[in-house]
C-alpha cells in the first residue's frame, strides 16, 4: 500500500509552524499556485508506521552479508554517524565565515593530509558527490593539463574492456573519444595492445587496479611507462582501493591521478543508493587543475581556497562543498583505524577473499582465474552449470536473497561468462563467510535436483522476480490522484 | 582490532585453507617495490571514547548563530520523525536496489519520493535524485541540449539572477561538451529578468532558456510570459526551483501555455539538515515525452510473477552500466537516503503543512524588511516581490555590517560585492519559519547599532 493510499482530507500530521491568515496576499495572483499539491494527508503515526514498515522489507548490512563485488559493503560503524550529526556540524551553514568554521576545517585539512599520504599522492579534493563524478574531475583535469600544454590532440582516452561502464561514460562526458584496450588470459591488461594503441592522440588511461576481475595488475610499472612515453595520463579508479589501503600506494605505481569511493573503502553508509563521495588525489603536475573548494592552511588558520587561489581549477561540481557530511563520516573512521589500522583492512579484505576463494573452488565451484591470488575479490564462473543444468548465474543470485544472503554482483565483468564476483569485505567474520558457502552448496544440490524450480526463485522475499518489460513499457513511474 | 572479528584461531584456520604461510603472502602479486611498509604521516589511531572527545571539540569550535543566510541552502525545521525513521539500518546501511526482490523498501520510497515530487513541480515523471541542486541544473541542461530536436545549438540562455554558485557548477560540468551558456541581464530595479533583455535573442537558435523562480535575489520572476516566449523561439525552458515554495508558488508544469519542460534544484529545504552543504540533493522533473533523455535512476510500479504488485528499477538501457559511452550521463547513484529525508518529511506536513511552512517564510521575511528598512541608509535594491530572500542596500560595505553582526552571534547574510559589485553595498537576507518575532527585532536592533 503507498502512502498515498491512506491519505484522508483534512488530515494533519506536523504542522511545524501556523503562518498569519495573509501571510501570502502580497503575492500577485498569476504566480500562484491554483490547486494545493497532491500530497498525502496521513497522522505522524501512519507516517512512521509505513515507512518503518518498508524499511524491513530491505536488505542492509545491518541485517545481511552483501557478498557485492566492487561495491566493498562493510560495517558502517555507528559512531561516525553520531559524531557527523553533532548539532555543531548540521547546523552550520555552508556559507557561513571561515572564522566560525575553523572546527569543520580542521577536520576536512586533516583527510586530505590523510588521503594524501595513503594513495602517495600530492594533493586532494574532496569536494566530488560520488564516485562517477570522482572520475569526472580526474577526466576533466587530464582534459585540462593537455589543452594548458597546447596539446589539443590528445582526445582519445584508453580503457581496459573489463572496466566499470562509467569509465567510458565518464570520458565521454570530458569530450574524449574512447578505445577499449583487451585484457588477455591471465586478466592482465594485453601490453602488446596497448603499445599499439597509445600515440599523439593519446589522452590518458583509466584503470581498475586490482581489476574488476579481482586480481592485481602485475605489469602496472610497465603500464605506465608505455602510457607515459607516448604523452598520456594515468587514471586510477578507485572501486578497488580496499584491496591495498595501506598495503601499496597508486601514487608509487605512476598513476596522475586518482578517486577514491569513501562509500566504500572509509565505510560510509550506501543509503540505498547514495549520498557516496569521491574525492580525487593528484600528483604535482595535475594540482592547479583540482577541483574546488579545497581547505588550506595558513599558519593555525584553515581558509578555503577558491577560484583566485586556482586560477586553473576546473571549477566547482556542487553548489558547496560536496557531501560535506559524507566526508566527516570518513574522517572520522580514518582517524579511528590510524596508521596501524589502515593496512589491516586491506590484509582481512584479502584474508576473507582468498578464504572465500579456496573453499568455494573445494566446494567444487569454478574460480574464473585459478591460477591466480584473489584481490580483496574474486570471480567465480557458472558456465558450467548454465550449459548442464540451465540454471544461471541469475538464478543463484535470486536464490540467495531466498537464503538471507545479498546476491554477489552478476553479470559483471561482462568478459566472463555467467560470472560472480564476490568481495567479502574485513568485516565479516568466518562464521558468516561459512555460511554463505553452505549455502552456494545447498543452491548447486537444488540446482541439480530440480533447475526449474532454482529458476522460479526468490519465493520468501516480500516480492517475487519483477516484470521488468512491462516496468520499462508501462512507465508507471508516478502515482496520479484520481481524475488527474 | 576496530571493525575486524578475526581471532588469532580464525586467521590461523583460514591461511591452511588457503595454503598460505601468513598475511604477507597474500600480496605475492603485487611487485614487492610497489609495497609500502609504514605511512609515517597518518595519526595514532583514536578508540570511540577519543575520536568522540576530538569531534565533539572541533564542533563546539564552530558556534551555533541565528541564521538570517539563504543563498541555496535554508535552515528550516525538521520533524523528529524524519532521521528517526532514515537513520535505521535499513535504509541507512542498505545498498542500491538493483535486486529488487531484497529492496523493496528503498524502491517503494523513491517510487513516493517520484510522485511526490512530479505533483509538487506538476510534471509527468521525476527521476529518483542526482547529487545537488548545481549539479542537477547541470544535467537539465545537458538533457535539454539532448532532447531539443528543433535547435542545432548548444548554446542555452541563463539569467544572471540564478544562483552564481549554480552557473558556476553547470558550466564547469558541461563546457566540454561544447556547450556554452550566454548571461540574460537583470533589470537593475526590479531584480527579476526583463523580456527587454531577451528581445535581443529574438531569432537566434539556443537550445533552452533557465528561468529560475524565486531568484537569486529572492525576486519573483514573470514564468508565464518568460515560457511563452522561450517556447515560441523553439527553445525548451528549465525551471530551477524551490521546493518548499512550490508549496504556493505557482508549479513549473503549469508555467506559460503549456508549462516548463524540465525543473531542477536542491531538495535541500525539504528534511535535509544544513550540514556545511552537503550531503543534500538535486531534483529533476520532466515532461512524459523527455523521459527518455532523463539521465539518473528511474523507480518504476509492475508486477511480479504471481501477478503481485511490486517496485524495480527501469529504463536502465539509459544508464552508463548498460549503455557505457552512450549512456545519457555518467551519475550512477543518486542521493537515496537524502530523499528517504524528503519523502518522510512531505509525507508528515502533507499539503496543508508545506502551504504553513511556505507562508510563514514569506511572512517572515516582509515582517523583517519592514523593519530593517527603517533603520537610516538601509533600503529595498529592488522593487519586485519576493519571496523568503530579498537584497538590501547599506550605508557601508555588507562585509563589515556581516562581521558587526556575527559578533552578536547573529548570521546576517551575504555580501553580494564579491559576485554582483554593480549591486554596491548589498546584502542578501533570508529568513525562514524558523524565527519568531524577537528573532526579527534582534536582527533589527542590532543592525540598527552596526550599520
Amino acid at each position: 500500500m503507498l502512502i498515498f493510499d491512506q491519505s484522508r482530507p483534512g488530515r494533519r500530521a506536523v504542522i511545524p509552524v501556523t503562518a498569519p491568515e495573509t501571510a501570502l496576499s502580497d503575492l500577485p495572483d498569476h504566480l500562484r499556485r491554483r490547486r494545493a499539491a497532491p500530497l498525502p494527508e496521513v497522522s505522524e503515526l501512519q507516517a512512521v508506521r509505513h515507512y518503518t514498515r518498508l524499511s524491513q522489507k530491505n536488505f542492509s548490512i545491518d541485517t545481511h552479508f552483501y557478498p557485492l563485488g566492487s561495491c566493498t559493503m562493510k560495517y558502517n560503524p555507528r559512531i561516525c554517524h553520531r559524531l557527523a550529526s553533532l548539532p555543531g556540524f548540521l547546523a552550520r551553514h555552508p556559507l557561513a565565515p571561515e572564522a566560525i568554521s575553523q572546527g569543520f576545517l580542521a577536520c576536512l585539512y586533516d583527510l586530505q593530509e590523510m588521503l594524501r599520504e595513503v594513495t602517495g599522492m600530492q594533493a586532494v579534493s574532496l569536494t566530488p558527490m560520488a564516485g562517477a563524478q570522482g572520475e569526472f574531475a580526474g577526466m576533466a583535469m587530464i582534459r585540462a593539463y593537455h589543452v594548458a600544454h597546447g596539446d589539443h590532440a590528445r582526445r582519445e582516452v584508453l580503457v581496459p574492456d573489463a572496466a566499470h561502464g562509467t569509465n567510458p561514460a565518464t570520458a565521454i562526458m570530458c569530450g574524449f573519444t574512447v578505445r577499449e584496450i583487451p585484457t588477455d588470459a591471465n586478466g592482465d591488461v594485453d601490453l602488446a595492445a596497448l603499445r599499439q594503441a597509445v600515440g599523439p592522440h593519446t589522452a590518458g588511461l583509466m584503470l581498475t587496479n586490482p581489476s574488476t576481475l579481482g586480481v592485481f595488475e602485475r605489469h602496472i610499472t610497465e603500464i605506465a611507462a608505455i602510457v607515459h612515453e607516448s604523452g598520456g595520463l594515468l587514471y586510477y579508479d578507485g572501486a578497488n582501493l580496499n584491496a591495498i589501503l595501506g598495503k601499496a600506494r597508486p601514487g608509487d605505481m605512476g598513476f596522475d591521478v586518482m578517486h577514491m569511493n569513501l562509500h566504500k573503502t572509509f565505510a560510509t553508509p550506501h543509503g540505498g543508493g547514495g549520498p557516496g563521495a569521491g574525492p580525487v588525489a593528484v600528483n604535482t603536475r595535475l594540482e592547479p587543475f583540482l577541483p574546488i573548494p579545497i581547505v588550506g592552511k595558513d599558519g593555525e588558520r584553515y581558509r578555503w581556497l577558491s577560484e583566485a587561489d586556482r586560477p586553473q581549477s576546473i571549477g566547482r561540481l556542487s553548489a558547496f562543498m560536496g557531501n560535506a557530511g559524507v566526508i566527516l563520516r570518513a574522517y572520522i573512521y580514518a582517524r579511528m583505524l590510524g596508521r596501524a589500522g589502515m593496512g589491516r583492512v586491506a590484509e582481512y579484505a584479502t584474508l576473507n577473499a582468498n578464504y572465500l576463494l579456496a573453499e568455494l573452488a573445494k566446494a567444487g565451484f569454478d574460480p574464473a582465474f585459478p591460477q591466480r591470488r584473489a584481490s580483496h575479490e574474486f570471480i567465480i564462473t557458472l558456465k558450467r552449470q548454465a550449459k548442464t543444468l540451465g540454471v544461471t548465474a541469475m538464478d543463484f543470485a535470486k536464490r540467495l536473497l531466498d537464503l538471507g544472503f545479498h546476491a554477489p554482483t552478476t553479470y559483471f565483468p561482462m568478459l566472463v561468462p555467467e560470472c560472480l564476483l564476490i568481495e567479502p569485505t574485513e568485516t565479516e567474520c568466518k562464521e558468516e563467510l561459512d555460511s554463505f558457502i553452505a549455502a552456494m552448496q545447498q543452491i548447486q544440490q537444488e540446482a541439480e535436483s530440480d533447475p526449474e524450480w532454482i529458476k522460479g526463485a526468490p519465493y520468501h522475499r516480500p516480492v517475487r522476480r519483477l516484470d521488468e518489460v512491462r516496468a520499462a513499457r508501462d512507465m508507471d513511474l508516478a502515482w496520479r490522484p484520481a481524475g488527474s | 582490532m576496530p571493525f575486524i572479528p578475526h581471532t588469532p584461531v580464525d586467521v590461523q584456520a583460514m591461511l591452511a585453507a588457503i595454503g598460505a604461510p601468513n598475511l604477507d603472502a597474500l600480496f605475492d602479486e603485487i611487485p614487492p617495490t610497489l609495497q609500502v611498509g609504514t605511512l609515517p604521516a597518518l595519526p595514532e589511531p583514536l578508540n570511540e571514547w577519543q575520536v568522540t572527545r576530538l569531534m565533539e571539540a572541533r564542533a563546539a569550535a564552530d558556534p551555533r548563530l541565528s541564521c538570517f543566510l539563504g543563498a541555496g541552502a535554508y535552515e528550516h525545521h525538521i520533524p523528529a520523525a524524519v532521521w528517526e525513521i532514515v537513520g535505521r539500518g535499513e535504509f541507512y546501511s542498505a545498498y542500491t536496489p538493483y535486486q529488487p526482490e531484497a529492496s523493496q523498501g528503498t524502491l517503494q520510497v523513491l517510487y513516493e519520493y517520484q510522485s511526490m515530487m512530479a505533483g509538487l513541480t506538476a510534471l509527468a515523471v521525476s527521476n529518483a535524485s542526482l547529487y545537488d541542486g548545481g549539479s542537477a541544473l547541470a544535467e537539465a541542461l545537458l538533457m535539454a541540449v539532448r532532447a531539443n530536436r528543433k535547435s542545432k545549438s548548444k548554446r542555452i540562455l541563463v539569467p544572471r539572477a540564478l544562483h552564481p554558485l549554480y552557473r558556476r557548477a553547470a558550466h564547469a560540468i558541461v563546457h566540454n561538451q561544447g556547450i556554452e551558456l550566454v548571461d540574460l541581464p537583470y533589470d537593475p530595479d526590479g531584480g527579476h529578468t526583463p523580456e527587454q533583455a531577451l528581445a535581443a535573442y529574438a531569432g537566434q537558435d539556443f537550445a533552452a532558456l533557465v528561468i529560475p523562480q524565486p531568484n537569486f535575489f529572492g525576486v519573483l520572476e514573470a514564468v508565464d510570459a518568460l515560457t511563452d516566449w522561450a517556447h515560441q523561439q523553439n527553445m525548451l525552458v528549465v525551471a530551477a526551483v524551490n521546493p518548499t515554495t512550490l508549496a504556493v508558488l505557482k508549479p513549473p508544469g503549469e508555467w506559460g501555455a503549456t508549462g516548463a519542460d524540465i525543473a531542477c534544484g536542491d531538495g535541500q529545504p525539504l528534511g535535509s539538515p544544513l550540514s556545511s552543504g552537503g550531503p543534500y540533493f538535486g531534483f529533476l522533473c520532466c515532461r512524459q515525452e523527455l523521459v527518455r533523455q532523463m539521465p539518473g535512476r528511474l523507480v518504476g510500479r509492475t508486477v511480479d510473477l504471481d501477478g503481485k504488485p511490486g517496485f524495480t528499477l527501469t529504463l536502465q538501457a539509459r544508464e552508463q552500466h548498460i549503455r557505457r559511452s552512450k549512456a545519457t550521463s555518467n551519475i550512477c547513484t543518486n542521493q537515496g537516503l537524502m530523499v528517504t529525508a524528503a519523502t518522510l518529511y512531505l509525507a508528515l506536513l502533507g499539503p496543508h503543512g508545506l502551504e504553513q511552512v511556505a507562508a510563514a517564510c514569506h511572512a517572515n521575511t516582509g515582517a523583517l524588511l519592514d523593519q530593517l528598512i527603517q533603520v537610516p541608509g538601509v533600503s529595498r535594491a529592488f522593487n519586485r516581490p519576493v519571496f523568503h530572500e530579498a537584497v538590501l542596500r547599506l550605508p557601508r560595505p555588507a562585509g563589515e555590517v556581516l562581521d558587526s553582526l556575527l559578533a552578536r552571534n547573529i548570521l546576517g547574510g551575504l555580501d553580494l560585492s564579491g559576485e554582483y559589485p554593480e549591486l554596491g553595498n548589498a546584502l542578501l537576507v533570508c529568513v525562514t519559519e524558523t524565527k519568531d518575532e524577537e528573532d526579527l527585532q534582534r536582527y533589527a536592533e542590532a543592525l540598527a547599532e552596526v550599520a
